[in-house]
C-alpha cells in the first residue's frame, strides 16, 4: 500500500513503476496513460465505457481505462497493449490479427488484442459464442467482425498445434 | 480535487466527515464517465475500492450477504447457483470490461431506474446495510431508491452490504434493449417464485421512477396458479402480463416511448413467468 501523503504516487504499468502526480489522480486512467505517461497504444474513442478501445488489464482483468479513476490504479497492476508485445516481437494474438486481416483502420485493434489475450488465457478453448460475448464490449466500425473472430480461432488452432508438437516431437511415438 | 483512498470502513467514514459533499467512487463506470463528459466536477471523492469491509460474498442457507463492492463479474461467477436471477441480470450489464469494474453497491448508489440488478433485488425483498457516522441502519431496496438517481443515502453514509433473504424456487430475469450487449434497459423484469410461501414476486425496471413491485399481479397469479406442479393457465399468464403492464408508470424519453415500455414489460413479465413454470 503506497503512502497517501506522498506526491508523486507510483503506478505500476507493464511491470514498471511510473510517477503520478496527486493532481492527476482525478483524471481517468486512460488520460493519464495517453497524455501524462506516454502510452498511446490504449485508444480513446468514446470516453464512456461503450467501445472498448481503451481496454487494459487491471489486476489481470480487462477494464475500460476511461472508466477507471487514476486514483484507483495506484496499488493496482496495469497492463497495456504495449506490455503484451508488438513491433518486432508481436504476440501470437497480434500476429493472428495481422494474418487474418482482422485490422482495417486499426483503432479498435489494441483493445481487441487485450480482450482477446485475456479471453484465451482464461478460456483457451472458448467456442465462437463465448468469443463473441467476450469481445462484445469492443466495437469495430470497419469490419463485420468476421475476420476478428477468425483471428481468435487462428490463435487457438496454432496453440493447439504447438501443444501437440511439444507433446509428440517428430520421430517419437 | 481532493481524493481520499481509505482502506477500511472507519477511515472511509472519517473521510466522508472530513470531506462533506464528497462523491463516493466504486467501480467508476458511472462517476468517471460523468467526469469525463464534464457533467460533474467533483471537488472531493472518497474512492472505496480498497475498503475491505465492503468486499466479499457470504452465502448461508438463509441469506446472501454481498459486499457493496461485489462486481457484476463476481456475481456472474460466484452466485450462479445461489442467486441465478441476479447472475443473469449481472450478465446483461454492459460488456465484460464494465462487469469487471461495476459493482452492485454502485448500481444501488446510482439508483438509475434502468439499474440492471434492481428489479431482482426488490423482488427478493433485499435490503441495504448503510454505515454512517452514527452507526448502521438497514433499509429495504424498495424504499432505498427514492426516485430517478435518488436514494435514501444520507450525507456521511456509505452502502456497506447488500442483504438478500434466500427463496426456494425458480427465478428468471428478462430485459429489452437495442442489442444484447452494451444495452441500457428499455424495460426489465425479475420474476421470483417462492415455492415454500407459495408467492410469486415481480420487480419491474426502467418503467417507473424507481424499480417497482407489481403487487396486484403477484396476488393474482399466486392465487391462480397450481403450486403442486408449478403450472398456470395461458389465460392466467396473459392476465399476469397485463397486470404487470398496468403496474408500470413509464415515461417517454430518448430511449423509448411510454407505450412501448408498458407493452414490453408486460410481454417479458409473462415470458419470465413461463420460464419459471413447468410446461
Amino acid at each position: 500500500m503506497s503512502d497517501p501523503t506522498v506526491d508523486p504516487y507510483p503506478i505500476s504499468i507493464n511491470g514498471a513503476d511510473h510517477a503520478v502526480r496527486t493532481s492527476w489522480l482525478g483524471e481517468s486512467l486512460l488520460y493519464v496513460l495517453r497524455e501524462r505517461l506516454g502510452f498511446p497504444g490504449t485508444k480513446n474513442a468514446c470516453d464512456q465505457g461503450e467501445c472498448g478501445s481503451c481496454t487494459v488489464l487491471m489486476d489481470g482483468r480487462p477494464v475500460c481505462a476511461c472508466c477507471v479513476m487514476a486514483a484507483d490504479a495506484v496499488d493496482a497492476e496495469i497492463t497495456t497493449v504495449e506490455g503484451l508485445g508488438g513491433g518486432a516481437a508481436p504476440t501470437d494474438v497480434q500476429q493472428a490479427f495481422l494474418d487474418a486481416g482482422a485490422v482495417q483502420c486499426g483503432f479498435c485493434t489494441p483493445g481487441l488484442i487485450v480482450a482477446t489475450t485475456d479471453l484465451l488465457d482464461r478460456s483457451p478453448d472458448a467456442d465462437v459464442p463465448t468469443v463473441r460475448e467476450a469481445l462484445s464490449g469492443n466495437l469495430c466500425r470497419c469490419t463485420g467482425y468476421g475476420r476478428i473472430i477468425e483471428a481468435v480461432g487462428m490463435v487457438q488452432d496454432r496453440r493447439r498445434a504447438d501443444g501437440e508438437r511439444r507433446a509428440s516431437p517428430p520421430g517419437v511415438g | 480535487m481532493t481524493i481520499a483512498r481509505p482502506i477500511d470502513l472507519p477511515s472511509a467514514l472519517d473521510a466522508l466527515t472530513a470531506l462533506p459533499g464528497a462523491h463516493l467512487l466504486a467501480g467508476g463506470t458511472d462517476l468517471q464517465v460523468e467526469v469525463n463528459l464534464g457533467h460533474r466536477r467533483p471537488e472531493a471523492i472518497v474512492a472505496l475500492r480498497r475498503v475491505a469491509d465492503l468486499q466479499g460474498i457470504d452465502i448461508t442457507p438463509d441469506a446472501l450477504d454481498l459486499g457493496a463492492l461485489t462486481t457484476y463479474a463476481q456475481v456472474e461467477a460466484e452466485l450462479a447457483e445461489a442467486a441465478p436471477g441476479l447472475a443473469t441480470a449481472a450478465r446483461t450489464v454492459g460488456s465484460p470490461q464494465i462487469r469487471n469494474a461495476g459493482t452492485i453497491g454502485g448500481n444501488l448508489g446510482t439508483g438509475s431506474p434502468a439499474g440492471d440488478t434492481l428489479p431482482w433485488l426488490v423482488a427478493m425483498d433485499a435490503s441495504v446495510r448503510l454505515a454512517g457516522p452514527d452507526g448502521s441502519r438497514v433499509v429495504p431496496v424498495e424504499s432505498f431508491v427514492t426516485g430517478p438517481k435518488r436514494t435514501d443515502l444520507a450525507p456521511g453514509e456509505v452502502i456497506h452490504r447488500v442483504l438478500v433473504p434466500r427463496v426456494d424456487g425458480p427465478q428468471h430475469v428478462a430485459k429489452v434493449g437495442p442489442r444484447t450487449a452494451m444495452a441500457i434497459a428499455i424495460a426489465s423484469v425479475a420474476v421470483v417464485l417462492d415455492t415454500v410461501g407459495r408467492r410469486v414476486r415481480v420487480g419491474l425496471g426502467s418503467v417507473g421512477p424507481t424499480p417497482l413491485r407489481a403487487r396486484e399481479a403477484e396476488r393474482m397469479i399466486s392465487d391462480a396458479m397450481d403450486w403442486s406442479d408449478l403450472r398456470a393457465s395461458p389465460a392466467d399468464i396473459a392476465r399476469f402480463g397485463d397486470l404487470c403492464a398496468a403496474a408500470a408508470s413509464p415515461i417517454t424519453d430518448h430511449r423509448s416511448t411510454a407505450d412501448y415500455r408498458r407493452h414490453a414489460v408486460g410481454v417479458i413479465a409473462a415470458r419470465a413467468l413461463e420460464r419459471c413454470l413447468h410446461r
